[in-house]
């Protein structure tokens, strides 16, 4: 039972030569999606920043789950997973708060 | 937690340390989450910069995506094999923790130096941080990643000789390999970060 425990826990949080290997190969694939979207010239600014932004996004996931192993099925998987949420909130926050407010600024100071 | 009345005082005392490591490693995630914090403010300031360029040069004209795509492939390829370090730890494998880290740590240094390489070049065509908003920013983002990479390879250094000195693969050891890999694959989504944001979106 003891052995049981041990062996799920290892699966949990530190990752097997397969897991490490998939999580490489979809990061290998958003980066160089990331790369060609960009070099390829094909798309308008605002559409690039947009595709840049969704890879950049679904590539922190993957590094989130293959590579910091986070989930939520352990306890202290649980509590990491806490602690990031509340974390991406604030960085959120302070993100879209800077925009927010510089974009307001700029455009009250447009002259006329 | 039920089964561990059932086992000998032995058993018991391993959980107790296991529970201790998953405090240390908690512990440490939490300051991880506050280096988050400050990665996000100096995104959203080299956001707030990116285009104050006081007549200085554009992204366009400094950034060389080729070197960036070198120093991305060098990060992903340092992340899998850390992973295959910490693989190893867990398996008490001494030999195949070291070598990992040892190829680890080469990448690493490969990556601060093309880092250090890239910053001495602007500086020397006059892009230096003093030159403009946007560079000043750009330089206190990617220093400030680049800042921890060279703290991650300091750690790993002392890591790599502890390892081999007597404590091998004790427990205590593999906490803080746990840490420094989280630390270090931390550093890698950073850089997803940098190399979207900063570089491949200056140049669009």
């Amino acid at each position: 039972m003891s052995e049981n425990h041990m062996t799920s826990h290892e699966g949990e949080s530190h990752g097997s030569y397969g897991s490490y290997i998939v999580g490489f190969v979809l990061a290998v694939i958003l980066t160089v999606a990331s790369f060609a979207t960009v070099l390829s010239k094909a798309f308008s600014f605002w559409q690039t920043i947009a595709i840049l932004g969704v890879l950049a996004a679904i590539q922190v996931v993957v590094h989130l789950i293959f590579f910091l192993h986070m989930g939520v099925k352990s306890l202290s998987q649980r509590h990491n997973l806490a602690a990031f949420i509340v974390t991406a909130l604030m960085v959120l926050i302070v993100i879209a708060g800077y925009l927010f407010v510089l974009w307001d600024a700029q455009m009250n100071m447009m002259p006329s | 937690m039920s089964y561990d009345t059932m086992h000998a005082p032995v058993a018991h005392s391993e959980e107790h340390e296991h529970h201790q490591q998953e405090t240390t490693i908690f512990g440490f995630w939490v300051y991880l989450m506050t280096d988050c914090i400050i990665f996000g403010t100096l995104f959203a300031v080299f956001a707030t910069l990116c285009h104050h360029f006081a007549g200085g040069p554009t992204g366009k004209e400094l950034f060389d995506i080729k070197n960036v795509e070198i120093e991305t492939a060098i990060l992903l390829l340092s992340s899998i094999t850390y992973g295959f370090a910490s693989i190893n730890a867990h398996k008490k494998n001494k030999g195949a923790v070291l070598v990992w880290l040892l190829l680890t740590f080469i990448l690493g240094v490969s990556f601060v130096t093309l880092e250090i390489k890239e910053f001495h070049e602007l500086v020397a065509r006059g892009a230096g941080p003093d030159q403009s908003a946007f560079l000043s920013s750009f330089f206190t983002l990617v220093g400030t990643h680049g800042l921890h990479v060279t703290i991650g390879l300091i750690w790993m250094f002392v890591l790599f000789f502890q390892i081999m000195g007597k404590q091998g693969l004790s427990s205590r050891m593999q906490t803080k390999l746990t840490c420094l890999s989280l630390f270090w694959h931390f550093l890698d989504i950073v850089w997803i970060c940098v190399f979207s944001f900063v570089y491949l979106g200056s140049v669009v």
